[in-house]
């Protein structure tokens, strides 16, 4: 049976459909969950997608991170669950302590957009066990 | 009818992009003499009850919970009747 990702919606979140399409194009099946939910209805695994959740009110990722949902993710988070944060979902990670540190503006506040080449240093992980150690590959990276 | 009021600014280690770029501004207006500019966030916050000790102790509690992330952020809380 496919594995059942989970994608966030929070309110704000703007490629939450684009995430959904990706875990179908991947080959799973994406489960809508919404930030109101307080469970996290079985899931194998959760995209916290881009946006501007909650406006990026206060902090990005900030408001967000109180959201009912987020309570049993990150204790399932603890226990293992793999969780992807893109772009505000990141900083949803980041704000709730899934993830260490803080993101502040770029120190030029200029906007970078370009692509930026990564190697997949390990394998072990569930995002990366289809890549090869050391290949190369390109994502498209922006910030503000 | 008490207030409370957070000041939260970037831990002075924290690059602060935002203040630098005020300040540039700041000298191309002819200001002279602005050595530094560092940008923070206030919260003015009204609260029914008194300005007491367990109130100070709530907006404390506020600001390390949600106002400030302490990652990168100090605060400040004061309050006034």
């Amino acid at each position: 049976m496919a594995p059942r990702i989970g994608v966030v919606t929070f309110p704000g979140s703007l490629d939450d459909r684009d995430a959904a399409r990706a875990v179908e194009v991947a080959g799973a099946t994406a489960v809508p969950l919404w930030h109101k939910d307080r469970s996290l209805s079985g899931v194998d695994a959760v995209v916290l997608p881009g946006g501007f959740s909650y406006g990026d009110y206060l902090r990005c990722g900030a408001i967000a991170k109180f959201a009912p949902l987020m309570q049993p993710l990150v204790a399932a988070a603890h226990e293992g669950l793999p969780v992807l944060g893109i772009c505000n979902g990141f900083q949803i990670l980041c704000e709730s302590g899934l993830l260490p540190g803080a993101l502040t503006r770029n120190d030029s506040l200029h906007f970078v957009c370009r692509d930026q080449r990564l190697r997949i240093e390990s394998t072990s992980t569930a995002w990366t066990s289809e890549f090869a150690e050391g290949a190369e590959i390109v994502v498209p990276l922006k910030n503000g | 009818m008490a207030r409370v009021v957070v000041d939260v600014m970037l831990k002075p280690e924290i690059l602060d992009p935002q203040g630098q770029a005020v300040q540039g501004a700041l000298g191309r207006l002819g200001f002279v003499g602005v050595t530094s500019v560092r940008q923070g966030k206030q919260f003015v916050i009204h609260v029914d009850g008194p300005a007491d000790a367990e109130l100070a102790s709530r907006a404390e509690e506020m600001a390390a919970t949600l106002l400030a992330n302490l990652v990168i952020e100090d605060f400040t809380v004061r309050v006034e009747a």
